[in-house]
C-alpha cells in the first residue's frame, strides 16, 4: 500500500512506445498493462516488460478475468495471472466490473451484468477467490455502460461499495467512464463523482471516448482513441480536489499518438495531481 | 432470470447474424441503440486480432477482403483464450474449406506460416547450441546423440506452393527482392535465437531433418532421412544453416533402446 501512495501519475504502454516508455526518465512515471498481452511462455515480450520493469513501477490491469460471470475464475488464467504478479512485482493489481469469458470462449470487451443480489455474491466470492490466490487486494473497476436494465436492484456505486465491503477489494476510479455511463444512461456524472468513499478509491483512470456514428453524442462510446475530453479533465480535478492525489493512469488504445503527446497529457494530469494546474497554465 | 441463463442468452445474442433472434427475455436490452456498442467491441476485437496475427494473408487479399472472412471465422470461433497474440489457431483450416478462398488455393498455407511466427514469437525461452560442441563429436557419436530443436523453432514445407516466396514478400514487404521466382515447392524455418523471429528458406531435406530431430531421433537417422528425401543433400551446408539460425537447443545423449 505504501508503494501504491508513492505513485502520481503513469501512461498505458503501447508495445511501438517500449523503446520510448524505457528511456523515459519522468519523475514517479509508472506503466500500466494488460497482463493478458504478456501471458506467454517466453519471448520479447516478456523480455521488454522485465526490462521495463527494471526502470519503472508497473500496474497489472486485467480485462478478462470474467469476474461477474456466473461461475468461478478460470483456474489456469488466474494461474497465469499470479505468475505475473511474481515476475513483475507490480505497484498495482486490478480488474473490471464485467464478463468476457463464457462457457470456454473469451469475447474481447467488458460485458455487463444486472445489478442483482446473485450477482453481487458471485462478483465479491470471485474477487475473494482472485485475492486469495494473488495474495493480495485487487482493485475493481467501474466500466462503461450503454445498456439500462430493468433488473437493476442496486445503483453503481453502492454495488461496487457493497462488493469491496464484502471482499475487501478496493475501488479503480475510472472518471472517462463515469462521465461516458452518465451521459449515456442519463444522469449526473457529478453526483457519482462527489460520493465515492474516498478510502475506497486506489487508483483513477483517465481516456478519450468518442460519438456514435448514428446517434451522436446521445451515445458516447468508452473508445480510447483520443486525448482525454474537456468534461472528463473538470470532473477528474473535482474528485482530486475532493478525495486528494490517487494514481492516475492515462489510456490509449487506438489512433496511438507518438510517446511525447501520450507524456504530454500525462504531465497535465500530473499539475492537477500536484495542485498546480493554475501554474502550469 | 438468473445470471448464468442471462450470460448464456447474452453471449448467443452478442454474435448472431441477427440480435433480433435472441430469447425474449433479452428482448429489452438487445432492442436498446447501446446493445450493438458491444457486438461491434466484440467483433472489432476478434478481427483486429487475426489482423495483427495473420498479416501476410491481409496484405495478400488486402484488408476489406481479410475483414470480411475474418468476421465469418470470429462469429463460428471465439478466442479460447485472453490472450489474443495467439488467436486464430484454426484459421489456416477455416481459409482452406472458405469458398471465397478457393481462387487463392495458397492461401491457407501462408496463414500456417503467419501462425507458426505467432508461435514461435511467444513460445518459451531456450538455449541456443553452441555450434562447438557439435563440432567436437565423434563419428561414433552420430547414432547416440540427437539435437532437440529450440523451443521457439518451427517449420514447415509446402510441396504445392512457393510458400517462403510468398509469406515473406507479404510478411516483410520492405525487404529487397529481385521480381522473378520459380513457382515450385518451398519449406520455411523460423528461429528466434534471440530476441526477434527470424526466417530463411528450408529445403524438403531440411525439413525432414529438423522432423526427425524433433522426434527425438540421433543425427544419424536425421541424417537418413534428409537423404531419402534428396541424395543431393549438402549435409555440411544444411546443418551449418541450422547452427547459425538457432534451431538447436543442445546436443543430447539417446538413452540407449532409443538409438
Amino acid at each position: 500500500m505504501h508503494a501504491m501512495q508513492e505513485l502520481t501519475a503513469g501512461l498505458g504502454l503501447k508495445p511501438q512506445h517500449f523503446d520510448d516508455a524505457h528511456a523515459c526518465r519522468a519523475a514517479g512515471l509508472w506503466f500500466e498493462v494488460h497482463p493478458e498481452n504478456y501471458m506467454v511462455a517466453g519471448g520479447p515480450r516478456l523480455a521488454w516488460l522485465d526490462a521495463l520493469r527494471e526502470r519503472h513501477p508497473l500496474s497489472l490491469h486485467g480485462v478478462a478475468m470474467s469476474l461477474a460471470a456466473d461461475t468461478t475464475p478460470d483456474a489456469a488464467h488466474l494461474e497465469r495471472l499470479a505468475a505475473l504478479v511474481v515476475r513483475v512485482q507490480p505497484a498495482l493489481v486490478s480488474e473490471h466490473l464485467a464478463w468476457s469469458t463464457w462457457n470456454g470462449a473469451y469475447r474481447p470487451d467488458l460485458l455487463p451484468v444486472p445489478r442483482t443480489r446473485q450477482a453481487l455474491h458471485r462478483i465479491a466470492s470471485n474477487i475473494a477467490v482472485v485475492q486469495d490466490r494473488l495474495r493480495r487486494p485487487i482493485a475493481l473497476e467501474n466500466p462503461s455502460h450503454y445498456l439500462t436494465f430493468d433488473e437493476h436492484e442496486f445503483d453503481e456505486l453502492d454495488f461496487l461499495v457493497e462488493i469491496a465491503r464484502r471482499s475487501g477489494c478496493t475501488l479503480l476510479l475510472d472518471v472517462n467512464n463515469v462521465y461516458v455511463s452518465a451521459n449515456n444512461l442519463g444522469y449526473s456524472p457529478e453526483a457519482v463523482i462527489d460520493a465515492v468513499p474516498a478510502d475506497l478509491v486506489t487508483e483513477v483512470h483517465l481516456a478519450g471516448h468518442s460519438t456514435d456514428p448514428s446517434l451522436g453524442a446521445r451515445l458516447l462510446i468508452d473508445s480510447h482513441d483520443s486525448p482525454v475530453a474537456p468534461q472528463v479533465w473538470s470532473l477528474y480535478e473535482r474528485l482530486i480536489a475532493r478525495i486528494g492525489a490517487r494514481p492516475t493512469l492515462v489510456e490509449r488504445d487506438e489512433h496511438v499518438p507518438s510517446f511525447a503527446e501520450l507524456l504530454a497529457e500525462r504531465t497535465h494530469a500530473q499539475a492537477v495531481l500536484h495542485g498546480t494546474l493554475a501554474e502550469a497554465a | 432470470m438468473l445470471l448464468a441463463d442471462y450470460q448464456d442468452a447474452f453471449a448467443q445474442a452478442l454474435l448472431a447474424e441477427d440480435p433480433r433472434s435472441a430469447p425474449p427475455q433479452l428482448a429489452r436490452l438487445v432492442g436498446q441503440p447501446g446493445f450493438a456498442v458491444y457486438r461491434n467491441t466484440v467483433l472489432k476485437g476478434c478481427i483486429d486480432a487475426l489482423h495483427a496475427n495473420f498479416p501476410a494473408v491481409a496484405r495478400l487479399v488486402g484488408d476489406e477482403w481479410f475483414r470480411a472472412a475474418a468476421a465469418v471465422y470470429a462469429r463460428r470461433e471465439l478466442p479460447t483464450t485472453p490472450t489474443l497474440l495467439t488467436h486464430g489457431q484454426t484459421f489456416a483450416d477455416f481459409l482452406a474449406r472458405f469458398e471465397p478462398a478457393a481462387e487463392l488455393p495458397y492461401l491457407a498455407a501462408v496463414a500456417r506460416v503467419d501462425r507458426l511466427w505467432s508461435e514461435a514469437h511467444v513460445a518459451a525461452d531456450d538455449a541456443v547450441l553452441d555450434p562447438a560442441a557439435l563440432a567436437s563429436l565423434a563419428p561414433a557419436d552420430m547414432d547416440r546423440v540427437t539435437l532437440p530443436p529450440h523451443a521457439a523453432a518451427r517449420w514447415t514445407w509446402c510441396d504445392e506452393h512457393p510458400i517462403y516466396t510468398l509469406w515473406s514478400r507479404n510478411r516483410d514487404p520492405a525487404a529487397d527482392f529481385d521480381g522473378q521466382f520459380d513457382w515450385r515447392g518451398e519449406g520455411v524455418l523460423l528461429t528466434r535465437p534471440q530476441g526477434a523471429v527470424k526466417h530463411q528458406m528450408l529445403s524438403r531435406a531440411g525439413s525432414a531433418f529438423l522432423s526427425a530431430c524433433a522426434e527425438g531421433l540421433s543425427i544419424e537417422r536425421a541424417v537418413a532421412a534428409a537423404i531419402e528425401i534428396d541424395a543431393t543433400t549438402d549435409l555440411a551446408a544444411l546443418v551449418n544453416q541450422f547452427l547459425q539460425a538457432g534451431a538447436f537447443a543442445a546436443v543430447q545423449a539417446l538413452a540407449f533402446e532409443d538409438a
